[in-house]
């Protein structure tokens, strides 16, 4: 060994390198019981949305998953259905994250990369083919095309005869943080917020079991937050939501039991748990006294979690697992509603079916093996996890009001404050992993020389870019092309005026308008977004 | 030929990929090395990353690429430079790149270090500072 070991430097600051007294007892928890805690399926909901937890019902156990074409990704997805896994989510790739066709230059080399491709109705019915719509849940990781991928599924559902009334599931649709830290916007914040409301407003009538937006954290942290920024800035997402709801005409409890949100769990076991507390108790307030919700639904904070990508290393990889393991257990501990735990491989490439599967089985694990789901919040009450979830709170308040102060959380993305805040979060993060302070294993401690890896990398074979792009000339061929410009240019005048543009896109999609030329037609009237980079 | 000057690096993000994280570090990290660092920004293409590279006469370009398109995206930025007669600008990398296919694009010449999560950012300075600067070990 060259490097001295660090572990003699230990500093006892969580992973966001909030100090961490030695001791905590009775005079560090400053709540009231009854009103702070509650009971849970009760306001503020602290120890959780439903009366019984997991004895009546586990979480939703769904692994994030999509790559090359609709075929493979179908057969994914039955392979994650028939080893029990309870709900199905779904990964684009870059071009369709971005709304771009497959045979646009900007595709090159991405075609079914990081996800699956898909360039119209016809993908989306095969990525679902088998699998009735009304048996699943569904959730989708898309954003800047969130309307036109979300009607593709509307109508692939129409055509597999389900009724919309009976569809499950949540599209991210959540355009805040994409201008915070995922990146993935396509138009201005306006006419994005304005597809949103619209969205609500369709949702709400037609779709009523659909969460409309998962307000989520999760890649705000894979971008560098501490766990206190993730709560922060995904709630004052949340209520911006609310608010442009609410400006939109509609009434706050008529879309706000359909918001959902999704979080990172990461390495710091009891700050992922506070956070998680923190987020319930704080939502349940804001939308009861701020926001005026009467239907209790309004007030509960359900959330989605997966494990920290970011967290996980290349070296070593195996022992990703145990991170993984660490990470699912803090979000059960925290009452999540849904999980996706990352697989040890995800640092490298796009899992293996057999990553995923350990993955999996580490879900059912917890579940299954350790007891923890017997009672209900079992951390309620202990010192530390109490007082760290009321600092989390007040820290949490804090910013707020930073955001007040700055405008609103658009004008805060305008000026750069969120950028800024992550981009500096994770240069110190990086810096601690240097200089020692934060110990990696395998990375920067215990660190094995000449590690050489044995574990298989998933391929995606490059025939699959070529494949996807001939499948969607024959698109363009077949389909009735006067069709398609009639229902685009009605689109257009709809994007124009004040109209309702679901059921527009819809037409579009009916069609077999492509993704992007469904795009194309609301960027010539909302424009593009661009970005000041800051670091 | 560059004695006595700051190193200057672009940094890049080619294709439709959104992850910044990385970048932004990287970036900090060779600016606080006291280099001149340009970052283009998300999205580029890699015909404007050249075009930047050249107008601001950089000594090195660094890519980030964590989308998975690093097969397409190196070569094609290489080929690009070399075409335009900036063969002198020292290509470099970073992303999620399995370990065959780092081997396979530092064999076909297209990039001259990767770098994969993990490394200290002291160990890229260093590597920037040794190859420009034309340092041996």
């Amino acid at each position: 060994m060259t490097q001295k070991p660090l572990r003699e430097n230990r500093k006892f600051v969580t992973v966001s390198g909030v100090p961490i007294k030695e001791l905590y007892g009775p005079a560090d928890v400053n709540i009231d019981v009854e009103q702070d805690l509650g009971q849970p399926g009760e306001y503020p909901f602290t120890r959780g949305v439903q009366k019984n937890m997991y004895r009546g019902r586990l979480w939703t156990m769904r692994q994030f998953s999509g790559f090359a074409t609709a075929k493979e990704t179908n057969e994914r997805y039955r392979f994650l259905l028939d080893n029990g896994q309870t709900g199905l989510s779904v990964a684009f790739d870059m071009p369709t994250l971005m709304g771009y066709d497959s045979d646009h230059s900007f595709s090159e080399g991405e075609v079914g990369r990081c996800g699956v491709a898909i360039d119209s109705l016809a993908d989306m019915e095969r990525l679902f083919e088998g699998i009735p719509l009304d048996q699943v849940s569904t959730s989708m990781t898309i954003n800047g095309p969130a309307a036109v991928i979300w009607a593709m599924y509307l109508v692939a559902a129409e055509k597999q005869g389900v009724s919309l009334k009976d569809l499950r599931g949540t599209i991210q649709n959540d355009i805040l943080k994409e201008y915070i830290a995922q990146k993935a916007w396509i138009f201005p914040p306006k006419p994005h917020m304005r597809l949103i409301t619209d969205i609500f407003a369709f949702a709400s009538k037609e779709v009523p079991q659909w969460n409309t937006v998962s307000i989520s954290g999760y890649h705000i942290r894979e971008a560098g937050s501490t766990a206190v920024q993730e709560l922060a800035f995904t709630l004052a997402d949340g209520f911006a939501y609310v608010e442009a709801g609410i400006e939109a005409g509609l009434d706050v409890d008529e879309f706000a039991p359909r918001l959902s949100f999704f979080f990172n769990s990461h390495m710091d076991f009891f700050e992922e748990i506070a956070k998680y507390r923190a987020a319930r108790r704080i939502w349940a307030r804001y939308m009861k006294e701020k926001y005026k919700a009467k239907d209790p639904r309004s007030w509960k904070l359900r959330f989605h979690t997966q494990t920290a990508g970011c967290s996980l290393t290349g070296q070593q990889p195996e022992n990703n697992i145990v991170r993984t393991a660490l990470e699912a257990l803090a979000a059960v501990l925290g009452g999540t509603q849904s999980l996706h735990t990352n697989s040890m491989d995800e640092v490298l490439a796009l899992p293996t079916e057999k990553a995923v599967k350990i993955a999996l089985r580490t879900q059912q694990i917890i579940a299954y093996e350790s007891g923890v789901v017997n009672t209900i919040d079992p951390l309620a009450g202990s010192y530390f996890v109490e007082a760290l979830t009321k600092q989390m709170e007040e820290e949490a308040e804090a910013y707020f009001r930073q955001i007040e102060e700055r405008g609103g959380v658009l004008a805060a993305i305008e000026q750069g404050f969120f950028q800024q805040e992550l981009a500096d979060a994770a240069y110190n993060y990086q810096k601690a992993i240097e200089t020692g302070e934060r110990i990696i294993v395998g990375v920067n401690d215990f660190v094995e020389e000449n590690e050489t890896l044995d574990i298989e990398i998933l391929k995606i074979d490059p025939q699959i870019e070529i494949e996807q792009v001939k499948n969607l000339t024959q698109l363009k061929e077949s389909r009735d092309n006067r069709q398609v410009a009639a229902t685009l240019q009605a689109l257009k005048e709809g994007a124009e005026g004040t109209a309702n543009l679901i059921p527009l896109i819809m037409d579009c999609v009916r069609a077999y308008a492509t993704l992007g030329e469904i795009v194309d037609v609301m960027k010539e009237v909302f424009g593009v977004y661009r970005e000041r980079p800051v670091f | 030929m560059h004695q006595g000057k700051r190193i200057r690096v672009l940094l890049g993000k080619p294709g439709l990929d959104g992850h910044d994280r990385g970048i932004k570090v990287v970036a900090r990290a060779l600016r606080d090395a006291g280099m001149e660092v340009i970052y283009t920004g998300l999205h580029q293409t890699a015909e404007s990353i050249v075009a930047a590279a050249i107008q601001e006469d950089v000594d090195v370009v660094g890519l980030s690429i964590l989308s998975g398109a690093h097969m397409t995206l190196f070569p094609k930025v290489a080929k690009l430079l070399r075409e335009q007669g900036a063969d002198n600008v020292v290509l470099i990398g970073g992303g999620t790149i399995p370990q065959d296919d780092v081997e396979q694009l530092l064999a076909g010449g297209w990039v001259e270090a990767l770098f994969t999560p993990g490394t200290p950012t002291t160990e890229l300075v260093e590597w920037i500072e040794k190859r420009v600067t034309g340092q041996k070990d």
